[in-house]
């Protein structure tokens, strides 16, 4: 040891092989930047194919052809006494209306079959959109109107290219002469492409046209609404409970390492907690965002607790010790100092968790929201279904309308992921106080 | 928790046996031991904190200064491991009986810690934090005085008077543990323990401490432990030697300094360990 000190080598800095040694160095920190480099790229590269596929399939959907017909509405056939008696409204054959309106442009077509055919160019849904009108505003009785009526969905996606036209007939869902009378309808002005409203003001339907995200919307708002209102209390008193409260003992390590499991159990697992605890042993309601929002909560909480233990863990001590060396009690350390300085911490756990729950499908399952539901949920008991599941149905349809729908909804449900972060990022930035 | 209660009066006027025969000392610990879960850290103190006066503890590191100092606030109850033994008393009174709550005794012994650490607030609601807790002002005016004040003791008023709503994180470390000490005296304590608390700090902010440190005698009784042996003799008027969980020395800090009567302080002060 000491030689080496005292009898220093010559420039050992200058030495030939403490060149090849700083060389190799470099050469060393170039290779692991740039594998960073490739990996960041790589992940990029994914994220822009994932989202190229899911945006150029599902586009289309958020327009959306209608049929633009002149309805009379015939009082013979919506109200014969004319009492405008809301049942007698409610029941009459407005499918028939559009059938009529349509047959009128088209008059050359006489036989049962070929009319049978021309009456598949409206949707399904014509009636009910008719019904709805008159029901609306009885006073269209007896007039004539220029409407909006649903395609249905074979004839948009032909429109927009999604049918091939060149195909055989034999293999194509759409005939030549339908081709043609919709040819027709377009030049004659009778089809328009706009907005696609339904997909966001209606519930779920058979009829690809007709399906929308209403009711899947409002229940994922709803269950996410019982699943936040629980998690982030329970979670973060847990937390603080456990991190600045409890005492070190073999029984709080036990709870410690069972939190952490219980990040790790698969999802499914809380959706078959939810339907023998929930639904079989307290007979709670079935597919009710109630019952989804605390198998959710249970799901997101060791995610929060686990985060907020983090955030606290990571409060210097020496602000600890500053409170309650003026006096402070254990809580108000807790509440005055340290809650406040964990919560961007906090925050994004809360958002993790959310952003898991919001995306969650498998444990809903369990517990029946896969309903097929097509009416808004009004509150939390009622039947509903959520994003993720919606999509789930949908990517199950094989008609072509559902398909572009899906990518659609896929749009919907991460543009509400990237609203929610955007929220949850303001909040965290307003908390965050970095002096 | 004391293992041996005894009465109040009792132990505030027994004879003493050291110096300061007469006197009622501020506070007194009698036989103090303290265990991290199976090891010892004290073993056994006797010391007399007289009122207003600067006690210092000086010793190695490890020897149980800090702990010691944390058991006459009763910071030691926030560690779950640690237990402690023996009679410590304020104005006559165990500060560990079960009537005395510990959040009303550190405000009446306050802490000044190794490192600053003020909280991440303005300057104002550094200083205000105290007192607003403790309900000492009621009344706007009456905080801004107790603000303007405990800054004025410190010494620090004069910096930051135009900056009051500025964080305290963004002062120097000097400035920063002045406003510490300004935090605690805005509590009113009787007592303020300081550990180490120049030891973070530049030569200048350290001669600015310690000058604080002898105004604040006036009105403070204050206990300071410290590794640097003239700050010892600059501002304390009595020493205590700590070395491996014992006190081997107390006395007058002048001749702690001239003539140690025990070889283990002479060893230390000249510099042989430590
Ligand atoms: N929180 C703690 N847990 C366990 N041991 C501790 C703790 N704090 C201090 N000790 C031990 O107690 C002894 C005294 O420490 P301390 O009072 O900090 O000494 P000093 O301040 O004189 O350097 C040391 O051996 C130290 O390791
Ligand atoms: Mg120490």
């Amino acid at each position: 040891m000491t030689d080496i000190i005292s009898t220093p080598r010559a420039a050992p800095y200058q030495s030939d092989d403490f060149a090849a040694r700083l060389r190799k160095r470099y050469a060393a920190e170039r290779r692991f930047k740039m594998y960073g480099i490739a990996a960041i790229a790589i992940a990029l590269g994914m994220l822009a194919v994932l989202l190229a596929s899911i945006v150029s399939q599902g586009y289309t959907a958020f327009a959306q052809h209608d049929l633009s017909l002149e309805i009379y509405f015939d009082p013979a056939e919506i109200d014969p006494q004319g009492t405008r008696d809301e049942a007698t409204l409610s029941g009459a054959n407005y499918a028939a209306l559009a059938r009529q309106s349509l047959q009128a442009a088209f008059p050359e077509v006489e036989s049962r079959t070929e009319r049978r055919r021309l009456n598949a160019i409206v949707s399904n849904g014509a009636g009910f959109e008719l019904r709805q009108m008159v029901m609306d505003n009885p006073d269209l009785i007896g007039t004539r109107q220029t409407v909006r009526l649903a395609l249905a969905s074979d004839y948009d996606q032909l429109l927009k290219g999604n049918i091939d036209r060149d195909v055989p007939e034999a293999n194509r869902k759409v005939s030549d002469q339908q081709i043609q009378w919709i040819d027709k309808l377009v030049s004659n002005g009778n089809i328009v492409n706009g907005w696609n409203w339904r997909l966001f003001m209606n519930g779920d339907s058979r009829d690809p046209e007709l399906a929308g995200l209403k009711a899947g919307i409002v229940g994922s708002l709803l269950t996410l609404a019982v699943t936040l209102g629980l998690a982030i209390p329970i979670g973060i008193s847990a937390a603080v409970y456990l991190e600045e409260f409890a005492p070190k003992n073999k029984l709080t390590d036990l709870i410690e390492v069972n939190i952490n499991n219980l990040a790790a159990v698969p999802s499914i697992v809380f959706g078959l907690l939810g339907l023998a605890v929930f639904l079989n042993a307290f007979n709670m309601p079935r597919s009710a965002p109630v019952v989804g929002g605390i198998v959710l909560a249970l799901m997101t909480l060791p995610t929060i607790i686990i985060a907020s233990r983090a955030a606290l863990k990571a409060v210097p001590p020496s602000i600890r010790e500053a409170a309650l060396g003026v006096g402070a009690s254990p809580l108000q350390v807790v509440t005055h100092h340290v809650l406040p300085l964990a919560m961007p911490g906090i925050m994004t756990g809360i958002i993790i968790g959310m952003a898991h729950a919001l995306g969650e499908t498998a444990p809903l399952l369990m517990i029946g929201m896969i309903a097929f539901i097509v009416d808004t949920p009004g509150g939390f008991g009622d039947a509903a279904t959520v994003l993720p599941v919606q999509i789930f149905m949908w990517a199950d349809s094989p008609e072509r309308g559902f398909v572009e729908r899906t990518s659609a909804a896929i749009m919907v449900l991460l543009a509400f992921l990237i609203a929610m972060n955007a929220i949850a990022v303001v909040l965290r930035k307003r908390f965050e106080r970095r002096w | 928790m004391t293992a041996h209660t005894q009465t109040m009066a009792g132990i505030a006027v027994r004879p003493q046996a050291g110096t300061l025969t007469g006197t009622v000392p501020k506070m007194d610990a009698r036989g103090v031991k303290v265990y991290y879960g199976a090891k010892q850290a004290l073993k056994g103190i006797d010391l007399e904190i007289p009122e207003r006066q600067v006690t210092a503890l000086i010793g190695p590191s490890g020897c149980g200064k800090s702990t010691f100092l944390r058991c006459l606030n009763r910071m030691n109850d926030t560690i779950d491991i640690a237990r402690i033994e023996g009679l410590i008393t304020l104005d006559g009174q165990d500060i560990y009986d079960r009537e005395i709550d510990p959040v009303q005794l550190r405000a009446r012994v306050g802490m000044v810690f190794q490192k600053p650490n003020p909280f991440p607030k303005s300057i104002y609601d550094n200083i205000s934090y105290g007192p607003r807790i403790h309900g000492l002002a009621s009344r706007r005016e009456e905080m801004d005085e107790i603000v303007t004040k405990s800054l004025q003791r410190a010494g620090l008023w004069n910096e930051v008077k135009d900056r009051l709503k500025e964080p305290g994180t963004g002062l120097s470390g000097g400035q920063q543990q002045r406003l510490c000490i300004a935090r605690a005296i805005a509590v009113s304590p009787e007592v303020i323990l300081m550990d180490e608390p120049c030891s973070a700090l530049d030569p200048i902010a350290t001669a600015h401490i310690e000058e604080l440190i002898d105004e604040l005698r006036e009105n403070y009784t204050i206990v300071i432990v410290t590794h640097n042996m003239q700050q010892a003799a600059r501002v304390s008027q009595r020493t205590a030697f700590f070395h491996l969980g014992e006190m081997v020395e107390v006395g007058d800090t002048e001749e702690i300094f001239t003539t140690p009567r025990d070889e283990r302080t002479q060893g230390y002060i000249t510099g042989r360990y430590g």
